[in-house]
């Protein structure tokens, strides 16, 4: 049990870590909320799930539960909202040098 | 182990803020600041394990919420005239 939590909160660190490093690296807000994306999610799943497999009592556990679910529905709608919100005021997506540009912003919803 | 992986929640911390202040858009500000908020539930979650008193997870619960509310209340303002400035701003840069 010890050692699993041990390999959960690694896996973690570590995308965590990977995460931070794009947000600092990417080149352009989209990219950047792409590593934002998987350290909220996949990098926050595996660090409570290590923290679940440390054998706590039964309402820690429930809380651990509650704090997993919580971030698994609010990051993803925080995303999506900062995401449309960013499209719709014109912020265009670093493209290729195609003229792909005008398509992405005439498809506002 | 929880030592290390605060220690890994704490560098990206400091990176989260570093995109927050270098930030060339308004919306990477966001998306740092939203960041630091889910790396902030994460590090009390942890500080809690780490000195023994779980507790500190209905703190961890409280932040989740204001963190939320926190990013949709500012893009509530999305309509506004200073996110439209920032993005003329970064279209004439380009």
């Amino acid at each position: 049990m010890d050692i699993s939590s041990t390999v959960f909160l690694l896996i973690g660190s570590f995308l965590c870590i990977s995460g931070g490093v794009g947000v600092l690296r990417f080149p352009d807000f989209y990219t950047r909320m792409h590593a934002v994306g998987v350290t909220e999610t996949l990098a926050t799943a595996m660090i409570l799930i290590g923290l679940m497999l440390l054998n706590p009592a039964g309402l820690v556990l429930l809380k651990l539960i509650i704090i997993l679910l919580m971030t698994l529905f609010i990051s993803p709608t925080a995303s999506h909202a900062l995401a449309s919100a960013a499209i719709q005021n014109n912020l265009v997506p670093e493209l290729d040098e195609n003229e792909d540009n005008e398509k992405v912003t005439s498809s506002n919803p | 182990m929880l030592i290390a992986a605060t220690i890994a929640i704490l560098v990206v911390m400091i990176m989260a803020m570093i995109r927050a202040f270098i930030g060339p858009t308004l919306y990477d500000r966001i998306l740092a600041v939203n960041m630091f908020g889910t790396k902030t539930v994460l590090l009390i979650s942890l500080l809690g394990f780490l000195m023994g008193r779980p507790e500190f997870l209905d703190i961890a619960i409280v932040y989740a919420l204001i963190n939320f509310i926190s990013v949709i209340g500012v893009l509530h303002y999305s309509d506004s005239s200073i996110f439209k400035r920032s993005d003329t701003q970064k279209n004439n840069e380009q």
